[in-house]
């Protein structure tokens, strides 16, 4: 009965989106106060019947009723607890039913904390987001509806897919989604402020919170995946540039981007078209993130099903929304021009140079991402873009941007006198080329010169972003939230260039067949297999290696990689076995019995790696600090201008 | 008029920055690129000399040899027309198996044989990379598995 009682508060959610939709545009356009009050109504009730659509769903699992298709396809007796709950968006309709409760919780939160806002404008902003829930509710129930019976009912189910039972990849989903999703609150107050056709400084103060949490979420989606990728899957390093992973990381190069634009617009009133393209872009790569996951059209571990019909409706739905925000902006943006100046060396210069950077960043991965299908839509050939295209072209804008975040965090706004700042900059730059220099000399005698480059990029990064907060503390001036978490992501994004640089040229990787008391020798370590014995988890049986790690003679670890059968999808599975020190991982993952006793074994060194990962929750925390700054939250009520009625129809005209 | 032409070589500079960078892209994609061929393609001589590219198919019922207790295997990808032999030296992923879709990525050698850097097996074991698929409808003379 539940399953039902879910697919019924599914089609009330979309009745209740439609409502949303309706009332927050037409409302204000008609100049009906009703309509918009109504609002908040539609959004509660939304909310009330997905989150219920959402328990059904998650009821279903922990019951295992197998006569529902996605239980059955999912989840299994054997399956424990923890990963039955997880498998809500393990597949393809659960995960969707996860971003609808997102997009759910994203707009009852605008609501809660936009009362301060003129009415008008907040209805809009609901109602664009009551028609991006129309579209994805409507997506669902139409192909991909998660409540579908079975009949008869099978007897059991066909299990999770086991390289997703796992704890990070429990928990990388609902991150990921909170971070695109958040991005629709920045596309909806662009779309709102154009249908206004006007944009001031207050409106980039109120919608900049709200990025900057969706931006702190997306980052701490991505490292789980990353995280997840590197010792669950296996391939034994932090980034593939597998499509999928291109695909987090593009609205997270323009989330980046547009942080930073609107940073300008709300001190300065510039870059105002600018920040709108960048919000409607930022979320409209996340609408391309879940098409290119979901429709199947990329080869990638992270494609479930293909299905045209799913394929169609998502490119159909991108259309509309791109295609229709875009042409919002053609229409209303050129009105909105900004005159104030500013000089080359001002903050605002910086930020621009961020910006342009970002997106030219964000625009190369773009086409390495899209090129194969392109190529494979015209005919041309099935081509791959791999590494050897990404690591260069990314590495020629990120390298300049890195160089900039230390002079342009202490330049001033609007004038361009760098000679106030001259000296901490100067300082913090001559302590990280000497301690890059130290490191490199000290720890990693070789590698490429990426190494010392990297390590000295980082080091200042981190350095200079504590002189702002060190200088303040020690005059006794307060210090905001904006300022500390600023700092704090950019020491994260410090920590995370030097794990890359390390990680990049200094790991040591080797496959070797190695007999039952044989080493293999990784640089300074010596890695000896010791044998293998059977082993048992839950729900698989495996094969476990022993493998003693030494250094100069004395233990440093023993690893105990596993070859894992799991009961039902008889799949063999990799499990690595990694010892993480504060500076380097060990890593070993098994191949196969090769014959004549011996294994074939997956052996790195990883110097720095957790760094790339902390960093990325630094960034992230820095991100929220930032976020939840009180200066976003004393918003003065604005008073309407106008009488509402009045002021609403004179919008209307204008528009 | 200071501040015109500073915001003039501000832009100046801007295109300039963003003009290099696509054309370094464009270099870097150019000389990056892997294309995907099948074994008959390979037969047929379309693999330029030296060239890095993919190969798929299936990996070709009984063709897996190992020397015992070396890390080298071989093994034939095929596209039930015509089929390519593969040498690997690394570990085979956890889906490889004989009659099973595979892609490798590598070149030839100077003995008709193809030389792989990386072998890709998918997770899924009723998944298909979708280039494979359409090779061997391409083929249609299935017989083997």
């Amino acid at each position: 009965m539940t399953p039902e009682i879910g697919h019924y508060a599914l089609v009330l959610a979309l009745l209740l989106a439609a409502a949303q939709a309706l009332f927050g545009l037409l409302g204000p356009v008609l100049a009906q106060q009703r309509y918009v009050q109504a609002v908040p109504f539609a959004v509660a009730g939304q909310f009330v019947f997905t989150a219920l659509a959402m328990a059904c769903l998650v009821n279903a699992l922990v019951q295992m009723d197998f006569s529902v298709r996605y239980v059955a396809e999912n989840a299994n007796s054997a399956l424990p607890l923890f990963y039955r709950v997880a498998a809500v968006w393990g597949a393809h309709e659960g995960s969707l039913l996860l971003w609808i409760l997102v997009l759910s919780v994203w707009t009852v939160a605008v609501t809660l904390r936009s009362r301060a806002l003129p009415q008008r404008f907040i209805a809009r902003v609901l109602g664009i987001m009551g028609l991006l829930s129309v579209g994805f509710l409507l997506f669902t129930l139409a192909t991909s509806n998660p409540f579908l019976r079975l009949d008869p009912a099978a007897p059991d189910g066909r299990d999770l897919n086991p390289v997703l039972q796992d704890f990070a990849l429990a928990i990388h989903p609902p991150m990921l989604y909170i971070g695109y999703v958040g991005l629709s609150v920045a596309f909806a107050f662009a779309c709102a402020a154009m249908i206004e056709g006007q944009l001031d400084q207050a409106w980039a103060r109120w919608t900049r919170p709200w990025t900057t949490l969706a931006w702190a979420f997306l980052t701490a989606g991505i490292a789980l995946g990353s995280w997840w990728a590197y010792y669950e899957l296996g391939w034994g390093g932090f980034w593939f540039w597998d499509p999928v992973e291109n695909a987090s990381f593009m609205p997270w190069l323009v989330a980046t981007a547009l942080i930073h634009s609107l940073a300008v617009t709300d001190k300065r009133g510039l870059f105002k078209s600018w920040t709108l393209l960048l919000a409607i872009s930022g979320f409209s790569l996340s609408l391309l993130g879940t098409f290119l996951v979901r429709s199947g059209v990329l080869v990638s571990v992270h494609s479930f099903a293909a299905d045209p019909a799913r394929g169609v409706f998502i490119l159909a739905f991108l259309v509309i929304v791109i295609g229709g925000a875009l042409t919002l902006y053609a229409w209303r943006a050129p009105g909105l021009r900004s005159s104030a100046g500013f000089e080359l060396t001002s903050r605002e210069s910086f930020l621009l140079f961020n910006n342009i950077l970002l997106v030219i960043a964000a625009a190369v991965i773009f086409g390495g991402t899209m090129a194969p299908m392109v190529s494979d839509a015209l005919g041309q050939g099935a081509l791959s873009v791999g590494p050897q295209y990404f690591n260069p072209t990314f590495l020629l804008p990120t390298l300049p941007l890195l160089a900039l975040v230390s002079v342009g965090m202490h330049a001033s706004w609007k004038r361009g006198n760098l000679s106030r700042t001259q000296r901490p900059v100067l300082a913090t730059l001559a302590l990280a080329v000497a301690l890059a220099l130290a490191v490199w000399m000290g720890a990693y005698g070789t590698g490429s010169l990426m190494l010392p480059v990297g390590l000295g990029l980082g080091l200042w990064i981190i350095l200079s972003s504590l002189v702002d907060p060190i200088d303040r503390l020690r005059r006794g001036l307060s210090l905001s939230a904006g300022v500390l978490g600023m700092s704090i992501a950019h020491i994260g994004l410090g920590l995370l260039t030097l794990g890359i640089a390390v990680v990049q040229t200094a790991s040591i990787e080797r496959d070797s067949a190695l007999v039952v008391g044989q080493s293999a020798q990784l640089g300074a370590y010596s890695f000896r297999f010791d044998g293998v014995e059977p082993a048992e988890g839950a729900n698989f049986n495996a094969t476990q290696a022993k493998v003693t790690v030494q250094r100069d003679g004395v233990d440093v670890a023993v690893l105990q990689p596993q070859k894992r059968t799991y009961w039902v999808q008889r799949n063999a599975m990799t499990e690595a076995a990694i010892k993480t020190q504060w500076n380097q991982d060990l890593f070993v993952a098994m191949g196969e019995d090769v014959g004549k006793g011996a294994w074939s074994l997956r052996m790195q060194v990883r110097p720095l790696i957790q760094f790339v990962w902390f960093g990325a929750i630094i960034m992230m925390l820095g991100g929220i600090i930032a976020g939840l700054d009180r200066r976003y939250r004393q918003l003065k009520p604005v008073a309407e201008q106008e009488p509402n009625t009045v002021d609403v129809a004179a919008g209307a005209r204008t528009a | 008029m200071i501040a015109r032409r500073r915001r003039l070589v501000l832009v100046l500079g801007i295109i300039a920055g963003v003009a290099a960078a696509g054309g370094l892209a464009l270099q870097a994609f150019r000389s990056n690129v892997t294309f995907f061929f099948d074994p008959t393609q390979v037969a047929a001589g379309e693999v330029k000399q030296g060239q890095r590219f993919r190969l798929g198919g299936m990996v070709k019922e009984g063709s897996l040899v190992r020397q015992a207790g070396e890390l080298e295997v071989r093994f034939a990808v095929t596209d039930f027309k015509r089929e390519v032999p593969v040498v690997y030296r690394n570990v085979l992923p956890d889906l490889f198996r004989e009659g099973a879709g595979v892609v490798a990525h590598g070149r030839m050698q100077a003995d008709g044989s193809f030389l792989a850097d990386e072998v890709l097996a998918k997770h899924d074991e009723k998944y298909m990379p979708p280039e494979v698929a359409r090779s061997l409808k391409k083929g249609e003379t299935r017989s083997g598995i």
